[in-house]
């Protein structure tokens, strides 16, 4: 593998994003400007937007969610950045994170000094089949979708493959979300910002107020275990295996490492950064793997020159509970066909050795696919600088994110690190 | 000739043909067809009709459907079996599950043999496939 490095080095110097949830009434712009406000008021000695040089923004379809095309130039004039060049860009779920990649890209190249990276999107406008009908236009509209794949289809394919490969059960899928929302219910930006234990208790409390008889669960796995509860959506995933239908918007400020210092004293180095493309999952070797995802990994492992036991805190890209089984193999932190066990055991959890998606991961905060990869980087943003409130991981100094389109046909995998001045 | 695309592939279908394209430099098969060989970049690719037979790599049972699937009469209470089926010449290809209980999904196997069959639906014939 050719190694790359960047031309020059770039920080992350301000991150900000809007609530993610359902949001009646407001459009992608309303939660562009949420997320800029935001990351402004995160830059520590103060942002002039002036400065800024450019804006990269991820969204995967507001054509088809809002009706909406040709989305860069309307957020970048929301925020007061027109005539400065705006570029929008597509990778399904991945658009944001390699929205990301293309501002570091043009940071480290010299062409720009100060850039925006962005992600929007907003999905609960249409009705469910609507949106299930959108979001299978990721796979091939020719060969996989006339066959009957949705995309909960897709990864519940590939989770019964991995089950019959390596022994999970569908609990094993169960506690990656018990264990996302514990990590959501300490998010306030998160849709669910509930554990599963809570929401089974109201509606315990729920059928009780309105005189009806109250279900008996013993645990939140026998209330995952209730068809009623928790309906098949595509077996064996169901409804909380499945990341939601989500609003949101997230924006990062990207500058030349050399003039961080003019933004705050506390940048985030990006010092890894991979990337790559795949066939349709019926053309690849492997449904128990994403290989994209392995190629992304071992380029910004590469470039970062660390191994995988110095990241310290991973945000990846659970839009099912099984991708996020599939991506702690992939990413090289548990051998192929364990990660599961590590699930069982523990080890992903916010205590744990190896702590996964703290912010409660696409899962339990949402997923605004369009927004989802920059979501990301804002959880590392504050991981690093020890602002994770009640979900900090101690002494966080090195982060991942890993961003996946599709079912793999797009992987997008950075490192960042907090160096102490 | 017919093209190598998908319009090529479901008129095949619509006569009970599952065809792919084989490149006539490399000898690399695709299912589905291709026009350009992705391994060596040739670009003479001939057509090749498959036997159909195949074993079943990954499935689901469908219970939130799109679209097209609801106006073919599936949905929550009528779920449908999708899957990726490897063919006995190597290539992998997506499609419907039919003559399995979609809602018993613990009782199907990955592994389980299968043949192909077409499946109408609307006005198209669609790529099925069936226990062997």
């Amino acid at each position: 593998m050719t190694v790359r490095t960047l031309g020059r080095g770039v920080a992350v110097v301000g991150a900000g994003m809007s609530k993610f949830g359902a949001f009646p009434g407001r459009s992608t712009r309303d939660l562009f400007v949420d997320a800029f406000k935001e990351m402004r008021s995160s830059v520590d000695l103060g942002l002039d937007p002036e400065v800024i040089e450019a804006l990269y923004v991820g969204n995967y379809s507001s054509d088809l969610f809002e009706g909406q095309g040709h989305t860069a130039p309307i957020m970048a004039d929301w925020v007061g950045l027109t005539p400065r060049p705006a570029t929008r860009i597509e990778d399904a779920c991945a658009s944001s994170g390699v929205a990301f990649r293309e501002g570091l890209i043009a940071v480290a190249s010299g062409m720009y000094d100060i850039v925006l990276v962005g992600g929007i999107e907003k999905m609960t406008d249409l009705p469910t089949e609507r949106v299930t009908d959108t979001l299978a236009t990721a796979g091939d509209a020719i060969y996989e979708i006339p066959a009957g794949f949705t995309f909960p289809g897709f990864y519940a394919a590939m989770a019964t493959a991995y089950m019959n490969r390596y022994g999970a059960t569908p609990e094993t899928f169960m506690r990656v979300g018990i264990k996302n929302h514990e990590n959501g219910a300490l998010n306030s930006k998160a849709q669910f910002g509930s554990r599963i234990a809570d929401i089974m208790e109201s509606k315990k409390k729920r059928a009780a107020d309105k005189g009806r008889p109250v279900p008996e669960w013993a645990d939140e796995l026998a209330f995952l275990e209730d068809e009623r509860a928790n309906p098949t959506i595509s077996w064996p995933m169901r409804l909380f295996d499945c990341s939601p239908i989500s609003d949101g918007a997230a924006a990062l400020l990207l500058v030349a490492e050399d003039i961080a210092d003019r933004f705050t004293d506390r940048p985030l180095h990006v010092i890894g950064t991979g990337q790559a493309s795949d066939a349709a999952l019926h053309d690849r070797p492997d449904p128990t793997s994403i290989r994209a995802a392995r190629l992304a990994a071992d380029q910004a492992f590469t470039m970062a020159g660390i191994g995988r036991d110095a990241v310290d805190v991973a945000e990846v890209h659970d839009c099912f509970t099984i991708a996020e089984v599939i991506a702690t193999e992939d990413l090289g932190f548990f051998p192929t066909g364990e990660g599961w066990k590590a699930v069982e055991d523990g080890r992903t959890a916010r205590t744990g050795p190896r702590p996964i998606n703290t912010s409660g991961g696409l899962k339990s905060k949402g997923h605004p696919v369009g927004a989802s990869g920059a979501g990301q980087v804002v959880e590392i943003w504050k991981q690093l600088r020890g602002e994770a409130g009640d979900r900090q991981i101690p002494d966080a100094a090195i982060g991942l994110t890993h961003n996946v389109g599709g079912t793999g046909q797009t992987c997008v995998v950075h490192i960042f690190e907090r160096r102490d001045q | 000739m017919r093209e190598f695309n998908g319009t090529s592939f479901y008129e095949y279908l619509g006569e009970s043909k599952l065809m792919g394209s084989r490149c006539e430099s490399c000898g690399t098969l695709y299912v589905p067809p291709r026009p350009l060989c992705p391994s060596c970049y040739g670009e003479t690719l001939a057509w090749e009709e498959m036997s159909g037979r195949g074993r079943l790599v990954a499935f689901t049972t469908v219970h939130i459907a799109p679209t097209a699937m609801i106006e073919a009469g599936y949905g929550r209470d009528n779920p449908y079996c999708v899957g990726i089926v490897e063919l006995d010449e190597g290539p992998e290809i997506s499609g419907q599950i039919v003559g399995v209980d979609a809602t018993r999904p613990g009782d199907i196997r990955v592994g389980t043999p299968l043949r192909a069959t077409y499946v109408k639906r609307g006005d198209g014939s669609f790529l099925g496939f069936e226990s062997a």
